[in-house]
């Protein structure tokens, strides 16, 4: 890890801060808050890589962990991950690395479609294959139950996977971080 | 600098050293689960509930730890009682609860920057495993320093989009931040490897 990586995952842990302090979105047809938080794992895969990207969420859980407010409305401290849901927070880890590793695999032809299905595998498939077995295990309920209950989010994850996709087509063209996996210059 | 959610006091948990709270959550969270019976996880609520009159918290703080999950534990009660027993219910949601109000309780009463020491000293074994503890630090604490920083840039892209009669949604707001932020990088990063 040179200098500059570590300062790239500085600034995307503290970029996932900023995305929490955004207003939510209510959409009416949906019925649930949307925060911009959760594009933050798709945008940091996406544009640092999978590495970087894995790390600065980690790093953001740690600073969550110990004690700072910058989860959606101020939360934040050791609380969040003894909950039931604190494998969705925890799942971002994993979300990154996972879109990251698939924006890195498509990233010379990467198109509109390409980054959409990375976002949306990394940070909806992944994400909900450890938060929804987390709530089951924590809270006692059936993983069908647990599924159920998180289903309603999915909607609006779906459009953060879309807007998430754009930027990292966009960030791609005019700075991108990214290098192709073959032929390093 | 952003306040963490740190409450001052000056009781025997404030003084206790950050990494023996930390143990002893973890013990308690473990033993918790253990747990089978509702009236053994209603103990150990109360026993939580002691514990926050120790440190000179009242209630009412206390109840404000459990808001956040409040829905969650709701719809976990419904379903539990539901699916299984009003016994079964009643043990996870107070289990849950204990454990919640325990963690909070650390945050509460232990300083975001003695956290970090405790980390910091906890990984130090690591190095040998190839773990930098120092680019650890260095992460965690420009993170911490960059927070008020993207923030603002985020305020500053926002207003000039605005005062271009442009309406901010999150795609215009976040992809030009971005940008900025990887051009700050390689700034930093040169500026870091200069004092070093």
């Amino acid at each position: 890890m040179s200098t500059r990586d570590v300062v790239l995952v500085a600034l995307f842990a503290a970029l996932m801060a900023a995305l929490g302090a955004f207003p939510p979105l209510m959409i009416p047809a949906i019925g649930v808050p949307i925060t911009a938080q959760s594009m933050g794992p798709m945008l940091a895969g996406g544009i640092i890589g999978a590495r970087r990207g894995a790390l600065s969420m980690l790093l953001f859980v740690v600073l969550v962990a110990v004690g700072l407010p910058l989860l959606p409305g101020g939360r934040g401290g050791l609380a969040i991950f003894a909950g039931p849901t604190a494998g969705f927070i925890l799942g971002w880890i994993a979300a990154a690395a996972v879109t990251g590793v698939l924006v890195e695999r498509f990233w010379s032809g990467l198109s509109f479609v390409t980054a959409f299905l990375a976002a949306a595998i990394g940070g909806i498939v992944v994400l909900y294959a450890i938060g929804i077995p987390w709530i089951s295990l924590v809270g006692g309920v059936p993983l069908a139950t647990a599924a159920a209950g998180s289903a309603a989010f999915i909607p609006g994850d779906l459009i953060k996977a879309g807007l998430a996709a754009a930027a990292i087509l966009m960030v791609k063209r005019s700075y991108p971080i990214i290098r192709p996996a073959h032929g390093r210059p | 600098m952003i306040a963490g959610l740190y409450r001052a006091g000056d009781s025997p948990l404030h003084r206790m050293a950050a990494g023996w709270k930390l143990l002893a959550l973890l013990v308690a969270g473990t033993l918790v689960f253990l747990v089978e019976s509702p009236f053994a996880a209603l103990a150990a609520l109360l026993a939580v509930l002691v514990l926050y009159r120790l440190a000179g918290f009242g209630l009412r703080l206390a109840m404000a730890q459990l808001r956040p999950v409040a829905i969650v534990l709701a719809i976990l009660f419904l379903a539990q009682l539901w699916l299984a027993s009003p016994a079964v219910a009643a043990l996870f949601v107070t289990r849950l609860a204990a454990l919640v109000l325990a963690a909070a309780l650390v945050t509460l009463t232990t300083r975001t920057s003695d956290l970090v020491d405790a980390i910091e000293r906890g990984l130090a074994p690591l190095s040998r495993l190839g773990v930098d503890v120092a680019k650890v630090s260095l992460s965690l604490s420009l993170a911490i320093r960059f927070i008020p920083a993207v923030g603002q840039i985020a305020a500053e892209i926002r207003e000039a989009q605005i005062a271009r009669g442009q309406r901010p949604n999150p795609l215009t707001l976040v992809a030009p931040l971005i940008v900025r932020l990887l051009k700050m990088a390689d700034e930093i990063a040169e500026a870091i490897d200069a004092r070093s």
